[in-house]
């Protein structure tokens, strides 16, 4: 974009050379004087009643400082039946899921307190462990949370129930939408239970001071959420928790929560000494908030010439034992994001999130979403394949416009739907058509729209001419980077002279989660206020130097000039200089606070050529393409980085991630058992960056990370229709289940 | 009991006690403070806590400490000594091959003992010879174009 000289840049990120050198600060790298370690005794059973908790003599060895439990929590201890995430930090009469946790110790190493852990004595009486959704949703089955109704229903609910949120979107009869078609495809699509997989585990450092003030260095994605959290537990007011941000090795929704920091806390309070918790990734695994699994059943209508008539569906949502990660809760987007991409006049779509026995589920990149894709893009192939049309041409026929009514009732704003389809149809007739043997191409789209939510931020201008600038929203993609772009493009000073941080919760600015595609977007709009804060202070005192009034002067190219007279000006750094060495001037402090802006439709298609062999039925992803709409690309490295992670989280989620469960405990709790892809299972990523200005966004962003992840998994399941001639339906798709599809359902098919 | 072994840390002799039961990978975090070596996962499936030793790749998390004395050893800290950035770091910086970092200071270390037995490697043998660490940003594009930059360069 040559309107901007930093905005649009492929400016290097301003963390990487600390990352590159080793130098960067990860929670598990801050080690405090006479700090102590803790570990957490978690549950083995998938529901249980506790008989009897004794921790006599765990406390009793040597070495160990603290031995907690539910009974020591000072914080809300009234609630630990509510399915609150947020207060469900240890268990107290009953388990619900493996990997609930118990009891915690503190020692003075690693060794002496996982020793400790096997001296705790519990007496679990078994119960019956709920671990089918479908079983979960029938009125007999067992209840897991005795106090919880359905939430949301038309009519409420008279008896607690397993399904706890239950939403319906519909418009138009689509009953009579089916009558008018001429094709009407049904089919139920399953994925499985599927970890985010960053590779830094849990951790955090913890210390309490005499006065009990706390301090926590931990890897959550928001300072200030995690503040909220810890301050709950330990019954205090927010201003008695601080938290420093570290450096995160991977999110992806799933550092939305904590359990590790809590605890550590009431173990420091206990201690009086620092306290410091990593978990092992089996730890990992097991007990933090994997995406939840799905069974979605999904019927479709179209005419002869391909226009959609109608569409229905039931979604339903595996979420284990709890929802949410502490004060996010989850509504089910997938029921409405799944079906935006198209124009279909007759809807409804019932959406069911259920509890099971199984370990709580959170949010992973674009939440429910890529789940709901998989259904509705696998169904537009088979649709597109029964009229005999080009699965591209089909979607863009009936591709939804500016205008055209969202699922949820709203109009749509200005979108690059067709745009970003036609983009793909593009670069598709350059390359060709796919040759050979066993190959296959598979094309899918996938909506989601980034959010935006509040935060502030502040601009202290230095006595040489840098900025500083100061936020609160942790840096868990590249942000620190595209506000300093921001800052710069505004104040029209060099990159260079930026630095942006991310201070601590008493330092900086309250600011949003970094989740939810939308760091960027909701801080775009306070740093420039800050910056125009910035701009005026500075236009009111270059005035008074320039002897001239404040309306005679304007900012422009990182100086301050008098209107029509660009060579009588006064530069950002003397100014700055002025207020340095000048007794009685004030300083320059930007300051923006702004509420956050509307929800920004993002549509991504992708398009994959695979190759599938008939022997052992393995996929070779050969080449794999993404487009997306990303409204204006603030840094087109740090934007196709993020584009290409999510398809590999993609590619994995298709072919071979899977919790394995028995009796509601995760088997394979190991990155050998449960398989990420590795360098050699992925291709080069082609991306194409779409640019249609959201209009309401400063610099018209629409915001990135989570919408690349949503057509993933269909687009390689058409795929490998495409090159074996058989439908899978149910993730992941696996050499095994590749070979007794082709089996059950007909002999591959050759090209 | 605890035993006195002497590594040479990134061309320094370091002489450290340590217990049988303790790993190069603790050692090397916790006794010596060389933090940029990262643990992922512990049993060796994720290569973030991979070091050369006598320039081979290990998986740090995997050798016990009192097995390697007196050898050599290199974490990502011995790559850059406050003067010039290793050209595998820089072209990792230039080509947005980091992300989150956590997996950067293995990834680079194994690059590293790709190109100095491999100095123009293909492809497909840069993919696996990384294939033992694992990254969950970046889908893997830009390191291993970082990767053969170098090897071309």
């Amino acid at each position: 974009m040559s309107e901007y000289s930093v905005v649009g840049k492929r400016v290097n990120r301003v963390d990487a050379l600390a990352k590159v050198t080793g130098r960067a600060l990860y929670a598990a790298d801050i080690n405090l004087p006479n700090m102590v370690h803790g570990k957490v005794l978690w549950s083995p059973c998938a529901h249980a009643r506790i008989r009897r908790l004794n921790v006599a003599k765990a406390r009793a060895l040597k070495g160990v400082m603290a031995v907690i439990t539910a009974a020591d929590v000072p914080g809300k201890k009234n609630e630990e039946e509510h399915p609150n995430p947020m207060t469900c930090c240890l268990a107290r009469e009953k388990v619900i899921f493996a990997g609930q946790p118990v009891a915690a110790v503190a020692a003075i190493n690693p060794y002496i307190a996982e020793e400790a852990l096997r001296l705790i004595e519990v007496d679990y009486e078994e119960l019956t462990p709920v671990v089918d959704v479908l079983e979960a949703m029938k009125p007999d089955a067992p209840i897991i949370h005795p106090n919880v109704d359905t939430e949301n229903l038309p009519v409420k609910d008279t008896k607690p129930s397993n399904i706890f949120w239950y939403m319906k979107n519909s418009r138009g009869d689509v009953e009579a939408g089916f009558r008018e078609a001429d094709i009407v495809l049904e089919n139920t699509f399953r994925t499985q239970t599927v970890s985010h997989g960053y590779l830094e585990p849990r951790a955090a450092v913890v210390s309490v001071d005499p006065e009990g003030k706390v301090t926590v260095w931990s890897d959550n994605q928001g300072i200030f959420e995690l503040r909220e959290l810890v301050a709950g537990f330990m019954n205090l007011p927010l201003n008695y928790v601080k938290v420093i941000p570290v450096e995160i090795g991977g999110a992806f929704g799933g550092k939305s929560h904590q359990v590790v920091s809590p605890l550590c806390a009431l173990l420091s309070q206990k201690t009086g000494r620092p306290v410091k918790m990593v978990m092992t990734r089996e730890e990992v695994f097991k007990t933090q908030r994997p995406a939840p699994a799905s069974v979605i059943t999904i019927k479709m209508g179209a005419t002869k010439d391909g226009c959609l008539t109608a569409a229905s569906a039931t979604m339903i949502y595996d979420y284990g034992a709890l929802y949410g990660m502490g004060g996010m809760d989850i509504v089910p987007f997938g029921s409405f994001s799944g079906l935006n991409p198209y124009r279909i006049p007759n809807l409804k779509i019932e959406c069911y999130d259920v509890y099971t026995n199984k370990a709580p589920s959170g949010p992973y990149r674009a939440p429910t979403a890529a789940q709901a894709a998989f259904a509705v893009e696998s169904q537009m192939d088979l649709l597109a394949r029964a009229l005999g049309m080009d699965p591209l041409e089909f979607r863009l026929k009936n591709v939804a416009a500016e205008g055209d009514t969202m699922v949820t009732g709203t109009p749509f704003p200005k979108i690059g739907f067709k745009e970003t389809l036609e983009r793909m149809r593009e670069y598709l007739a350059q390359r060709g058509n796919l040759e050979g043997e066993n190959r296959g191409r598979g094309v899918a789209c996938g909506f989601w729209a980034p959010a935006s939510g509040a935060a502030g931020a502040n601009i202290n201008v230095n006595a040489d001419g840098t900025v500083t600038l100061v936020v609160g929203s942790v840096d868990v993609s590249g942000t620190r980077t595209s506000l300093a772009q921001i800052v710069a493009e505004e104040l029209g000073i060099p990159f260079e002279n930026v630095s942006a941080v991310t201070g601590d919760t008493e330092t900086a600015p309250f600011s949003v989660l970094s989740a939810g595609s939308m760091i960027t977007r909701s801080l775009a709009p306070p740093v420039c206020q800050a910056c125009q804060d910035v701009k005026d202070q500075l236009c009111r005192k270059a005035a008074q130097q320039l002897k001239v009034k404040r309306e005679d002067v304007e900012f422009a190219h990182g100086r301050v000039q008098v209107k029509g007279m660009p060579e009588k000006y006064v530069s950002l750094a003397d100014l700055a200089r002025g207020i340095a060495h000048f007794p009685g001037e004030s300083p320059i402090t930007g300051r923006g606070s702004c509420k956050g802006l509307k929800q920004s439709p993002v549509l991504a298609v992708e398009v994959a050529d695979v190759e599938v062999d008939k022997e052992t039925g393995k996929v070779k992803v050969l080449s794999y393409v993404a487009a997306q709409d990303v409204g204006l690309a603030i840094n087109p490295t740090l934007v196709e980085g993020q584009i290409q992670g999510a398809v590999a989280q993609g590619i994995g989620w298709a072919l071979s991630e899977n919790y394995i469960f028995h009796k509601g405990v995760m088997q394979n709790a190991t990155l050998l058992d449960y398989r990420m892809p590795t360098a050699t299972d992925v291709p080069f990523v082609d991306t194409l960056l779409v640019e249609v200005s959201f209009d309401a966004s400063p610099f018209g962003i629409r915001g990135v990370g989570e919408p690349p992840i949503v057509p993933s998994l269909a687009t390689i399941a058409n795929a490998i229709h495409s090159a074996t001639g058989v439908r899978l339906k149910e993730l992941p798709m696996t050499p095994e289940a590749i070979l007794n599809s082709i089996k059950t359902q007909g002999k591959s098919k050759t090209r | 009991m605890r035993e006195l072994i002497k590594l040479r840390v990134n061309g320094q002799e370091r002489e450290v006690m340590v217990e049988p039961r303790q790993t190069l990978l603790d050692t090397l975090r916790y006794d010596l403070g060389l933090t940029g070596t990262k643990e992922g996962c512990g049993d060796g499936n994720c290569g973030s806590c991979t070091v050369l030793l006598d320039g081979q790749v290990v998986n740090s998390c995997l050798v016990f400490a009192i097995e390697v004395d007196g050898q050599e050893i290199t974490t990502i800290e011995g790559l850059y000594q406050g003067e010039k950035l290793h050209p595998l770091q820089q072209a990792f910086i230039d080509e947005g091959a980091v992300q989150c970092g956590f997996c950067t200071p293995g990834m680079i270390l194994t690059a590293k003992a790709l190109l100095d037995s491999n100095p123009h490697p293909t492809e497909a043998q840069v993919r696996q010879a990384i294939a033992g660490n694992l990254c969950r940003c970046t889908g893997y594009d830009k390191i291993v174009r970082a990767i053969l930059k170098v090897a071309t360069a």
